[in-house]
């Protein structure tokens, strides 16, 4: 193995390489999953040590798409740096967008117009929906399942149609606005909603039947990559991760923000914890929003979508905040330190895949490369969000 | 002419018509699995070069023979470049037993079924250097897989081939086609219906068809043992899978649905559509399933199909000699 492994690259590679230190053991292989592998979703880097196909120890390397995110939100005003917002998770931009102004209304001690809330709600919740699609569709294809990214995809074009309405953008959606939002529903996007909640639905059993109780799926994802609750308390994981871990944490439950406490809907939770209990509570998780759409679509008040008297350059009075809500990967959060004036003095972005990910070179441990991969995908990490 | 010479000429013609079938046979394959693929998924397929994209296998092709070959800077060049070229060339001998009508075949040879099998066999050789020589990690990886499921899936192929041979008692192609009639219900798939289920999953396993395709599972190992041709190289060993499909396609229905058997009109008109059909499912069953993981594939074949098939020949070994 020396011939391929480590003694004609000795030297080479860069500072992880260089400095990784493997287990004492002789017959092993160091292996870069990534920067550039088709399964870790964009520059994740996970340095594998492996016997086999049997990996003894993994480490991710992050910060390939860091973008100093935080830093940018100390030089640009509220108003200014709220789209980026939208770039930190591409997947789930709502959420971030609505941590961010929640955070900034938090400050400034701002009441949101009713109608408002529901627009974000109801927008927030079919953004949940596509990102849970996309994960869904891409995890089956790092299973070596072709097909359902293509129906995955196709459900979610209507989507993208449904929100390019109301917010201009079929992928970084920044529809919030400190106070409101920017636009207001019209009677087509509501229509298509309705539409889209009747064959979203229709679609779900399908789903089910030829891939959730599919028996080469069910083998590939049952009992591979078990997290207990300790070891997700541990690590600050958050979202369908606990959620699959027997943890019933759901932000919008359990710091109720909004008007969420208006609507009936389950958090589901699994006690299994492996990457089928992660699988099936984002399925539930897409049609429980598709609940809440349905509710919040009935009760839409009427009213204003901006509060009034919203300065163009806010300028909030000094102090700290943190403002947390329920992303498609887990709880988004975004503290921000104020010093009364126009920019933000500091801007911290809690991402719930960077926690998550920390979960991995435990559960990593002693599986199979294809376990691994497994896992990755079932954390459902975005990289972008990872290294901000 | 001595008949020596004869047979030699025959042979080297029935070559150069293989190996112009087997590329036309690829191109056609690109297309239709392109096709087949594109409509499972919803979507059209290639429809932008030529009507319908027919001409998208020839855009397809004419790209791969202009890409720069490149050798990696580690690799061992000889190794490398040998194993597409190994890889591709035992699959045209595979086809000069296969007789495709009553007297449609290059050579008359009464151990066909060993031949096939045999050469077929020569693919992991090709596999196998190819991820050595590239040295890279992924293709080693790649060729490491792709021995082992090789090695656990020849032997049902083989267990699964044997009732057949008991049952005619001859390793001729033909004359185990002669002996299934000319109805749908006096094929061996009937008689032999494990028999079948087993080579067929054998036949998906040896030509690294998903749900077996783990030496080249793009989502674990980048592309397995191909990770780094380029061009023809890849070209290669592309054709020698589709190629390797077509051959056990046809092994399939000569041995188990009749080969060019058929109702009202014997000949190779029967025998075609039955390979074409074998493959559609082929490509069905690709865009379908999900990939099995590494030890639960070893798993089927030593823990399953490996004692079914043994089982199914103990059980034809038995009723034979109480029959006769």
């Amino acid at each position: 193995m020396s011939l391929i492994g480590n003694d004609i690259l000795a030297g080479k590679g860069d500072f992880y390489s260089r400095n990784f230190q493997p287990t004492p053991r002789e017959d092993t292989l160091i292996l870069n999953m990534g920067p550039q592998h088709p399964s870790t979703h964009g520059v994740l880097r996970v340095m594998l040590e492996i016997d086999g196909e049997y990996i003894i120890r993994a480490e991710p390397v992050i910060g390939y798409v860091h973008r100093m995110q935080e830093k940018m939100g100390e030089r640009l005003d509220y108003n200014q740096y709220l789209p980026n917002m939208a770039r930190v998770d591409y997947l789930h931009p709502l959420a971030w967008n609505w941590a961010f102004v929640g955070a900034a209304e938090k400050l400034m001690g701002m009441q949101v117009p009713e109608r408002a809330e529901y627009i974000r709600i109801i927008t927030c919740e079919l953004n949940r929906i596509s990102s849970h699609l996309l994960w869904w569709g891409t995890y089956l294809l790092d299973l070596g399942a072709f097909t359902p990214i293509l129906y995955a995809f196709a459900d979610r074009e209507k989507l993208a149609d449904i929100l390019q309405r109301i917010t201009g953008s079929r992928l970084t959606f920044s529809l919030y606005q400190i106070g409101g939002c920017k636009a207001d529903m019209d009677d087509r996007f509501i229509r298509e909603t309705k539409e889209f909640i009747e064959y979203m639905r229709s679609r779900f059993p399908m789903y089910k039947d030829l891939v959730t109780d599919n028996l080469i799926l069910r083998k590939r994802v049952e009992g591979i990559g078990g997290i207990t609750r300790e070891e997700c308390r541990k690590y600050g994981a958050s979202g369908p991760v606990v959620r699959a871990s027997g943890i019933d944490y759901d932000v919008r439950r359990a710091e109720p923000y909004s008007v969420y406490d208006r609507f009936e809907f389950d958090c589901p939770v699994y006690e299994d914890g492996d990457a089928l209990a992660r699988y099936l509570v984002r399925m539930q998780e897409m049609e429980q929003s598709l609940k809440i759409i349905e509710q919040a679509l009935k009760q839409l008040p009427d009213g204003e979508i901006m509060a009034p008297k919203v300065p163009k350059k806010p300028k909030p009075p000094a102090g700290e905040v943190y403002h947390a809500v329920e992303g498609g990967r887990g709880k988004v959060g975004v503290c921000l330190i104020s010093d009364g004036s126009p920019v933000p003095y500091r801007v911290k972005l809690r991402s719930p895949s960077y926690s998550n990910l920390s979960l991995f070179p435990s559960i990593a441990g002693g599986t199979l490369l294809a376990d691994a991969i497994s896992i990755l995908g079932s954390l459902d990490l975005i990289v972008p969000e990872i290294d901000r | 002419m001595s008949e020596i010479t004869l047979n030699i000429i025959r042979i080297w013609a029935g070559l150069f018509i293989i190996l112009s079938f087997v590329s036309v046979n690829a191109i056609v394959l690109v297309y239709l699995e392109r096709k087949v693929a594109g409509h499972i998924q919803r979507r059209p397929g290639p429809f932008e070069v030529g009507p319908h994209g027919i001409l998208q296998p020839f855009a397809d092709a004419v790209k791969l023979l202009g890409k720069q070959l490149i050798t990696p800077c580690y690799a061992d060049a000889i190794l490398y470049w040998a194993a597409p070229i190994l890889s591709f060339a035992p699959v045209a001998v595979c086809f000069l037993p296969i007789p495709a009508g009553p007297d449609t075949r290059v050579m008359d040879i009464n151990v066909g079924v060993i031949l096939i099998l045999a050469f077929s066999g020569l693919n992991v050789l090709a596999l196998c250097l190819a991820g050595w020589g590239s040295q890279n990690k992924w293709s080693l990886l790649g060729a490491a897989r792709n021995i082992a499921q090789s090695v656990g899936y020849e032997i049902p192929l083989l267990l699964s081939v044997m009732p057949i041979l008991m049952l005619t008692g001859s390793l001729d192609l033909n004359t185990i086609t002669q002996n299934q009639g000319v109805w749908p219900w006096e094929w061996y798939v009937f008689k032999q219906p494990l028999a079948f289920i087993i080579f067929f999953v054998c036949a998906l396993a040896e030509t690294n068809r998903a749900p077996f395709d783990l030496p080249e599972a793009e989502s674990e190992l980048t592309a397995g043992f191909h990770t780094e041709y380029s061009g023809m190289g890849f070209g290669l060993f592309f054709m020698s899978e589709y190629t390797y499909m077509i051959v056990v396609c046809s092994m399939t229905a000569l041995l188990f649905l009749g080969g060019w058997q058929g109702p009202l009109a014997p000949g190779w008109w029967w025998f075609v559509p039955k390979v074409y059909g074998l493959l559609l499912i082929m490509m069905w069953i690709r865009w379908t399933f999900p990939r099995v993981r590494f030890d639960q594939l070893l798993n089927v074949s030593w823990k399953w199909l490996i004692p079914a098939s043994l089982l199914n020949l103990l059980a034809t070994a038995l009723v034979i000699s109480l029959c006769s």
